[in-house]
């Protein structure tokens, strides 16, 4: 960001200041930290923020990335592209026990492919690789229980979140301490909302995945969502027909349980424009969160982000 | 960012509300969030849903369920912890921290005002200024907030009336008058009705003050904030190559320039900063709140923890000050305790020397207490493991803060606010001893140390000790005994056996060992010392190698078994409090350099397991 108010800081920077802030709390005070890298537009603004906070450095910690080999196509090979530009360490994980015996979204539905592949996967790879902190994208304006999350949020030797005994958080001093087996995961994008992502990756000219921009994609709608046919094992069921229509992705996960919305907003400026007019939340093309009542939080106790 | 005009001129308020329940804050924040278009459809239709479900209005939108998320918080119709919400207008991004309003929940109030700058305290129009108006004001100064915008809700109850507005006005400015605000403004709404909430209400054309979203978006914050020079307390050293030497952090205080003099602070090098730069790009100047990489122009030792000042605006320096410090945890605080401090990024340790007062945060009366509970505020002396560079919390809070955390279970359980460095910390310099710790212990031919023997009463401490004692004494050592129950017959006479008064007969104990090993002695302490942080405290008193934890373990139903001075039998039928076992807990050692099995080991070959471990060492 070229310039600076008289005296103070524009919303973005303040907001970009306290994330690098963060960031180096995390740096100076885990020994084995890591940065979830999902590849969605959080990600991306995290990315970018970890490459300015250490600057002429590299971020002295690795990227994971949870893949549940259900990812959009273009995802992994943006995620590919980007670590190799950056020249980053990435770690991939996939819970192959999970595959061995087939979850997927398809046959075993949302919520299980979830907790197995994305949960369970998460917390093989942090207990594999003796991650004491796994750094995330989350923001607090997302859903109900994350308003309530520390930037430092603790997590017990079972991945377990317990909203009831969260430790004060108070001016930007964060406790970092936990014992072994026991980690925190750092969100340093609370304070960010879904607007903010979006104007900071237009001020800082940040890469993202093409999918979050209108083009022609192929889709079926199914129960009022469009789901995008990314590859072959969508299963296409009687009456349904893939259909080439005009949409995008307001967030990414597994192309079967993401919905696309129709659009024509094809570059920033337009998604700007879209996003600040828009009546429904992000998390809405998000099926999983359909499942139950407080389901998020619900999630987060068992370990998920 | 040059073709954003609509975002360059964006500013960010942090600000809290504060209120019960019953005073509407949460229709006020969900009046904010609607009227300002920042509650989507799926959500509004969720909200309805929720209203119908846990609803506390009849029949319509109960805007709490939109921030109360936590499950329990639904179920329960409460505000448990901290909100934070988020909305945007075209002047200014804000950032809520919706706070409970209920004493038990003073916690979660000073967590909330520990960022936010501005205050919202709603009172009931019908109710005017009450002990709890009083106690959030108090909050809101003690955390350093400098403005205050009272809105007197539900001013459709009173038929709208100007007087009873200017009464409870007039009131709240008096109370104010004597704390330290910049601002305190009055605004009359009714949040239920919208009524000067994100527009001037018809209903009152009385009042030409503006609306609280107008107030808001246009309020002045930040100018007089910090009231000393640039501060900058280093949070990581990057040194990616040979050449490169940059130090990161967030500024404070005021504005840092290339070129600028700086001292490097607790140690007090001098020294320029060469160039401050953000990814590379050198700035001109780095502003409070911002984040950056500055590199200096000598090559003086800097680390974590240091804070490079301003040359022309001194920091106190010391290991000892006064601060006002909330108690976070169900757990008292116990003076003479230790805990961890993180004060901006150093971090030492910390004990509360001399609670000498808490607050009565409706009265604001002087309370005398021995130990500090949960949501207690009180005025303490403090005393550091180090000497730690800071300012007064009122002049900077970045460098004035401090939270404490416990050493056992790592919880954050207390927040501090630095008044001033004590003047016996500044005045007094340690008197130089020209004999030395080394020259007499060699002298007596021996390496000092400490035998703590820790375990149950009736585990058998001090028949090993006494074993160990005399067989050391044979051998030509040079040794001391400090027994735990003949120490509370002459030392520690005045101390009883609450959890407060066994910390202190504990560090007693652990100073005088000190002093034995400081000349020269091998001292064998025997006492049940139930906390493992005190323990730790006494082993930290010493040079790593001197001091050899020995925990003698027997299991209850043996010491019980045995009851050589009748105390079980005594305690079982309630005639001892506290009695370690019993009705008070023992925190066996995690690592002791030796554990001895005293259900199956007789007190002899624990005396020479005792010995082969000196020997080893």
């Amino acid at each position: 960001m070229k310039y600076l108010r008289m005296n103070s800081l524009t919303n973005l920077q303040r907001l970009e200041s306290e994330s690098i802030h963060i960031l180096r709390e995390v740096a100076a005070s885990f020994e084995r930290p890591v940065l979830m890298y999902s590849i969605g537009k959080d990600s991306s603004v995290l990315l970018h923020l970890a490459m300015k906070a250490f600057h002429p450095a590299k971020p002295p910690f690795p990227l994971l990335h949870v893949d549940t080999t259900w990812k959009f196509k273009e995802m992994i090979a943006f995620r590919d592209a980007r670590v190799r530009d950056l020249g980053l360490d990435l770690i991939v994980h996939v819970n192959e026990d999970g595959l061995k015996r087939g979850v997927s979204p398809i046959k075993s539905g949302a919520t299980v492919h979830t907790d197995v592949m994305k949960t369970e996967a998460l917390k093989q790879a942090l207990t594999l690789h003796k991650i004491d902190c796994a750094i995330g994208g989350a923001r607090r304006d997302e859903e109900k229980s994350r308003a309530k999350e520390r930037v430092m949020s603790f997590r017990d030797v079972n991945h377990g979140w317990n909203p009831r005994r969260q430790r004060p958080e108070l001016w930007n001093l964060y406790n970092c301490r936990v014992k072994p087996g026991e980690s925190v995961r750092a969100f340093p994008l609370s304070n960010w909302t879904e607007i903010d992502v979006w104007n900071y990756i237009r001020a800082e000219s940040i890469p993202v995945v093409p999918l979050y921009f209108a083009a022609e994609r192929p889709v079926v709608e199914r129960d009022g969502q469009l789901i995008m046919a990314d590859d072959d094992r969508l299963d296409i069921r009687p009456g349904e027909t893939v259909r080439t229509e005009m949409v995008r992705f307001r967030t990414l996960g597994c192309y079967p349980l993401t919905a696309a919305v129709r659009s024509d907003a094809a570059d920033i400026d337009a998604v700007i424009a879209e996003t600040r007019a828009a009546t429904n939340s992000e998390r809405q093309g998000r099926i999983i969160d359909f499942d139950q009542a407080a389901s998020m939080e619900k999630k987060k106790r068992e370990g998920y982000f | 960012m040059a073709d954003m005009p609509d975002m360059a001129d964006k500013g960010l308020l942090r600000f809290l509300t504060c209120g019960s329940v019953d005073d509407g804050k949460s229709t006020l924040i969900g009046r904010l969030l609607s009227d300002t278009h920042l509650i989507h459809d799926d959500q509004m239709l969720a909200l309805e849903d929720d209203s119908k479900r846990f609803g506390t209005v009849k029949g319509g939108i109960d805007f709490a369920l939109l921030v109360d998320g936590l499950e329990a918080e639904r179920e329960q119709g409460i505000t448990i912890d901290v909100a934070y919400r988020y909305f945007q207008t075209e002047k200014r991004g804000f950032i809520v921290a919706d706070t409970p309003g209920h004493e038990q929940y003073t916690r979660n109030m000073v967590t909330g005002a520990s960022t936010a700058s501005l205050a919202v305290i709603l009172v009931d129009a019908r109710k005017g200024i009450l002990t709890q108006t009083r106690r959030h004001t108090f909050i809101a100064h003690l955390l350093g907030i400098r403005h205050v915008l009272l809105c007197v809700n539900k001013m459709d109850l009173v038929g709208y009336a100007e007087n009873t507005f200017r009464d409870i006005e007039t009131g709240y400015l008096q109370f104010t008058d004597n704390l330290d605000f910049e601002s305190v403004t009055a605004v009359p709404v009714s949040a239920l009705n919208g009524d000067n909430v994100t527009g001037k209400s018809a209903q009152m054309p009385w009042f030409n003050g503006k609306c609280v979203l107008d107030f808001l978006e246009t309020v002045q914050v930040d100018a007089g904030k910090n009231r000393t020079g640039a501060r900058l307390p280093v949070q990581w050293v990057c040194r990616p190559d040979g050449d490169f030497r940059g130090f990161a952090g967030t500024v404070a205080g005021a504005a840092l320039k290339p070129g600028d003099a700086v001292r490097i602070e607790p140690d007090g090098a001098a020294t320029r900063i060469e160039s401050i730069e953000t990814e590379g790009e050198k700035l001109t100047q780095a502003v409070p709140g911002q984040a950056v990489m500055v590199t200096l122009t000598d090559n003086v030792d800097v680390a974590r923890g240091d804070v490079i000042r301003h040359a022309d605006s001194a920091m106190q320096t010391a290991d000892q000050v006064q601060a006002h410090v909330v108690w976070m945890s169900e757990n008292p605080m116990i003076p003479g305790r230790q805990y961890h401090l993180k004060l901006a990024t150093a971090a030492a340790r910390a004990s509360i020397t001399d609670l000498k007062h808490t607050i009565n945060i409706n009265t604001l009366e002087h309370v005398a207490a021995k130990t500090l509970e949960l949501n207690d505020v009180a005025v303490c002396n403090l005393s550091f493991d180090r000497r730690v560079a800071f300012d007064a919390y009122q002049d900077c809070p970045e460098t004035g803060a401090f939270i404490l955390i416990d050493r056992e279970t790592n919880e954050t359980v207390g927040a501090g606010m630095i008044d001033f460095a004590l003047r016996r910390a500044l005045n007094l310099t340690k008197q130089k001893l020209s004999l030395d710790k080394n020259v007499r212990a060699d002298a007596l031919g021996q390496k000092p140390a400490v035998l703590w023997f820790t375990g149950l009463s009736g585990a058998g401490k001090s028949t090993v000790a006494n074993i160990v004692d005399q067989k050391l004494h044979l051998a030509g050592r040079h040794t001391y005994m400090l027994d735990g129950d003949n120490v509370r017959h002459g030392l520690n006479r005045d101390l009883g056996f609450t959890d407060a008064d066994r910390v202190e007969n504990i560090r007693r104990i652990a100073e005088v060992g000190k002093l034995f090993v400081d000349a020269g002695m091998i001292v064998l302490v025997s006492a049940i010392s139930p906390f493992r942080s005190d323990r730790d405290m006494a082993r930290d008193l010493l040079q790593p190698g001197e001091f050899f934890e020995i925990h003698v373990d027997a299991s209850l139903a043996t010491c019980e078994a045995r009851d050589p001075k009748g105390l079980y039998a005594r305690a079982r039928k309630g005639e001892i409090a506290n009695f370690t076992g019993i009705s008070s807990p023992y925190e066996p050692p995690a690592a002791p350099e030796l554990r001895i099995d005293a259900d199956t080991t007789d007190p002899e070959a624990a005396a020479d397991l005792v010995l082969a471990l000196l020997a080893r060492d």
